[in-house]
């Protein structure tokens, strides 16, 4: 006996590349929101924006935030949210400098003593929202006051530093240039992260052609040729561009190969594995995830240790930066970090939400704040603006899902 | 006494693909109790949503006459201030504000928004008199029992000066002792010109106070029987009289040995731990056999099924879940699915379905083992397994990276029976499996059923639809009030059979409740 009713054999889902461009609105018009802020503040800033040291600058300057970013979306995604990020990395940071400078413990120890603290942190609010089922934001925010609070306590309400030498490296290293200087077009070039960003940006093809391969040799349609084509000749052309930029200044900061190798295995763990694949699920529908056999708390406590490590992290970056930790540390880095998650198309509701757009819109954001800086726009109308960005960017989202 | 107060004619209400009344009369008397009887589905909610203006005039078609003039409600507020009040099922108290605040909510007494805190208390007090309840006016709802919150629901009503009060299944969750107060005020209230219509499925009970029993059968009426006509035997023919024609796909049962068995399964509610919800539960499926648990709605059989599936409803959970003769460890969703057991849920929205994500994710989220190695998703894979059940369950959507929220009842169904059958279970419990959708996904869904008995595995289908059991099953259960109260082969079964073990039953566990409250 079989279906009769049985329709007609599903087609070939051949896109073409106007659905395409469509279905990826978000995505794409993320990208080139990108790269239209920075062209108007390289204009504005009379070609500032794209030196090469400002743009080493950008990239430390933000390294924090994108490493939040990235917890902060599995959180968000999750359904949940994190109000204490900031706290626990000024906290963290502060335990670190006490650690280093008072009790003259190495630089390593310290590092790894404090990414265990930020597990166990993330770990106390996550016990009270996935078991307790206490409203999340209820519970970071006494974690943001908690965090808070401890962190002049400990500091005693003073600034504390500086650091050893190799804990500075963390922040404010380059890569050494294990192969020599190259002198192109006159000006001398980092050779090592030139290699490093042309195997990077080599690999990243490799694997965009295998996968589109694997795809076609089983009957399903890729994108069109076209825009997979355009696609990657635009995100490998601005990593080129980036890395090109930093070679000829000192070459590659260590914060952005801490914060590239961050990217690579939160973006492999959300659209590849099944842990990621169940925060999804989770973020959509709690009930039907618990009913497929997700077990969902375990998975949000998970989701908030990870938080309070990559808080942690973005803690001793941000103290290794500054070379001092002082009680206003990570004051306010919270509103930063869940602002790029949401410019970057991820949902209140959870369930929805990208690696790669949270950590565009944590360089949308870092861009409006580094050139309108040099543009001397005033600390006033610099929140302003940020303000109706993020507010912007939610409308956009809303408005394109009811039309769709 | 004969006074027409109520009449509505040819009410026609139609949903997108479906009627569900077609041409509906019902007439009240002043001062009557009519009691409006069907089967789930039948069209009575529907009916008072459309007399209360839940469903305001321009949905539906035909005309409603109340106290001699014709009716255009656009909203509940409309036919409140002409005296018709409903008190759902679920009550609509808020529990953390007093009796005084619920009985007057919307309806403050207040002068320019200042609220009156002394007259309301005391007109509170007169109207709680009124329906026999002995509370203080600031006691907390949350603090009451349901008995008595229906109570100060009736209140509320009265304080609407209402003249056509319509109860929908209000002794549905009360006890014998509180069912019979309420029963005894609706007769009091006759005295006093106010009439009632009452939606109920306890038989007895509408036999006992009504004065006219109207019947709903599939969104029409079938009879209105004068108090003297009045049978249990003719509501039941009224209710159920219809055909089974050839809506189910035929299959010759192959049936094994048991593979999946309950016993003595006891199950508490979540918020009333001291109220037992299931109560003694034995049943048992074997291999390739389609069985049925028949019941009413709130018979207990929704929080039976998740009750074992995993916990997922209910505290103080006893009994024993075997499969293949062995007891298994169902204490987790985890472990009874690794165990081979699968719930498709009957609120596939809720309870089912990632709504936001599409159907490839939908269909690999309760079996990710099966798409992946070492945790890394093939996504190749998943693609594969997502296109072979799309094409074999016959969902309808453009590809499997349709978002399954956009999808059609019958559609979304599909996909939460592809989720379960691609976790290769032994045993399948399928909740409603098709409720909410149209005739031809219904019969593509009893064929998907009918090809797993086939295969060997052991299901079991908890429906409201009787000609959907009777057309489905291989053997049924009858469910009623937490107690399994009759078992049979569906080719003795008839609804009017099974409906009658529903009502004797329900008889039989009130005389039990007696005892046991006698001997206590």
């Amino acid at each position: 006996m079989s279906t009769e009713t049985a329709g007609v054999a599903p087609k070939p889902d051949q896109a073409s590349t106007q659905t395409a461009l469509k279905q990826n609105l978000r995505e794409y018009g993320l990208v080139l929101a990108l790269i239209a802020i920075m062209v108007f503040f390289q204009w504005q800033t009379g070609g500032v924006l794209f030196k090469p040291v400002n743009l080493t600058n950008l990239v430390l300057q933000n390294s924090y935030i994108i490493i939040m970013a990235l917890g902060m979306l599995l959180v968000i995604v999750g359904g949940h949210i994190d109000l204490s990020v900031g706290s626990v990395a000024g906290f963290v940071g502060a335990v670190a400098a006490v650690m280093m400078v008072q009790y003259k413990i190495d630089p390593i120890t310290t590092t790894l003593a404090c990414l265990v603290l930020g597990g166990l942190i993330g770990a106390s609010q996550g016990y009270w929202i996935a078991y307790m089922k206490i409203p999340s934001f209820i519970v970071t925010l006494a974690g943001m006051l908690v965090f808070k609070g401890l962190a002049l306590w400990i500091l005693g309400g003073m600034s504390v530093g500086p650091f050893p030498r190799e804990f500075q490296l963390l922040s404010a290293g380059f890569i050494p240039d294990v192969v020599g200087p190259v002198t192109l077009f006159g000006t001398p070039f980092h050779s090592t992260t030139l290699l490093i960003g042309i195997a990077i940006v080599a690999a990243m093809f490799w694997f965009s052609v295998r996968s589109r391969r694997a795809r076609e040799s089983h009957g399903y349609a890729a994108e069109p040729f076209g825009l997979f084509v355009a696609k990657n000749v635009i995100i490998g052309g601005m990593v080129l561009f980036l890395i090109f930029m930093l070679a000829s200044y000192r070459g590659l900061p260590n914060v952005l190969i801490v914060m590239g190798v961050l990217i690579a295995l939160f973006v492999f763990v959300t659209k590849r594995m099944t842990i990621g694949r169940r925060i999804y699920a989770m973020g959509g529908n709690v009930k039907a995830a618990a009913l497929s056999g997700i077990k969902t708390e375990r998975l949000t406590f998970f989701v908030f240790i990870n938080m309070g490590v990559l808080a942690a992290l973005a803690g001793l970056i941000f103290a290794a930066r500054l070379n001092t930790a002082t009680p206003k540390a990570g004051l306010g880095f919270e509103l930063d970090v869940i602002a790029a998650v949401f410019i970057g198309g991820a949902s209140m509701a959870g369930g929805v939400g990208q690696v790669a757009g949270a950590v565009i819109g944590a360089f949308i954001m870092g861009v409006m704040n580094n050139g309108m800086s040099i543009m001397g726009v005033n600390i006033d109308w610099q929140q302003v603006i940020k303000g109706l960005v993020l507010l912007g960017a939610v409308v956009f989202d809303v408005y394109n899902k009811n039309k769709a | 006494m004969t006074d027409t107060i109520l009449e509505m004619r040819g009410i026609t209400k139609t949903f997108p693909g479906v009627k569900a009344l077609q041409d509906v009369n019902l007439t009240v008397r002043a001062g009557e109790i009519h009691a409006v009887v069907g089967e789930n589905g039948a069209g009575k909610s529907t009916l008072m949503k459309v007399l209360s203006g839940v469903y305001p005039f321009g949905t539906y078609e035909g005309t409603i006459n109340f106290l001699g003039k014709e009716c255009r409600f656009s909203g509940i507020h409309d036919s409140e201030r002409e005296g018709i009040v409903i008190i759902h099922q679920e009550l609509a108290l808020v529990p953390l504000l007093s009796i005084t605040e619920n009985i007057f909510l919307g309806n403050e007494q207040a002068h320019f928004g200042v609220i009156d805190w002394n007259a309301a208390r005391r007109k509170a007090a007169a109207l709680l008199r009124k329906v026999g309840l002995e509370e203080d006016p600031d006691t907390l709802i949350t603090n009451i029992g349901v008995g008595k919150q229906q109570l100060v629901e009736i209140a509320k009503a009265l304080a609407k000066e209402v003249k056509l009060l319509i109860l929908d299944e209000p002794t549905a969750s009360l006890s014998e002792k509180d069912s019979e107060a309420l029963l005894n005020l609706l007769t009091e209230f006759r005295g006093q010109g106010i009439a009632s219509i009452l939606i109920s499925h306890k038989l007895n009970e509408v036999g006992k106070v009504a004065d006219r029993i109207t019947v709903l059968r599939d969104g029409r009426t079938i009879e209105t029987m004068e108090q003297d006509q009045i049978s249990e035997d003719r509501i039941i023919t009224s209710m159920v009289g219809r055909s089974l024609d050839d809506r189910f796909p035929p299959r010759t049962p192959k049936i094994g040995e048991t593979v999946f068995e309950v016993r003595d399964w006891v199950v508490h509610h979540p918020s009333h731990p001291d109220r037992t919800v299931i109560r003694n539960v034995n049943l048992n499926v074997r291999r390739g056999e389609v069985v049925g648990i028949a019941g009413l709605m709130g018979s207990g059989r929704t929080e039976f099924a998740m009750s074992v599936f995993g916990r997922s409803w209910g505290v103080g959970i006893s009994g024993e879940v075997l499969l293949n003769g062995k007891p298994i460890d169902v204490s987790t969703v985890g472990r009874a699915v690794d165990h081979g057991l699968a719930y498709a849920t009957e609120d596939r929205k809720t309870y089912g379905l990632n709504l936001i994500d599409h159907i490839k994710h939908n269909i690999s989220a309760a079996n990710l083992k099966g798409v992946s190695s070492a945790g890394v998703i093939d996504d190749i894979r998943e693609l594969n397994v997502a296109n072979e059940y799309r094409k074999k369950t016959n969902i309808r959507s453009s590809s499997v990276y349709q978002i399954t929220g956009n999808l059609s009842g019958g559609n979304q169904q599909k996909v939460v029976l592809s989720k379960w059958l691609f976790a290769d279970p032994d045993v399948l419990i399928l909740d409603e499996p098709t409720r909410g959708i149209d005739v031809g996904a219904k019969y593509e869904i009893y064929t998907i059923i009918n090809k797993l008995a086939e295969q060997g595995k052991a299901i079991l289908v908890i429906s409201s639809e009787m000609p959907e059991l009777l057309g489905i099953s291989d053997r049924i259960y009858v469910m009623n009030e937490g107690r399994i109260v009759g078992e049979m082969p569906a080719a003795e079964a008839s609804q009017e059979k099974i409906m009658r073990m529903i009502v004797r039953g329900e008889a039989k566990a009130t005389e039990g409740d007696e005892k046991v409250r006698a001997a206590s």
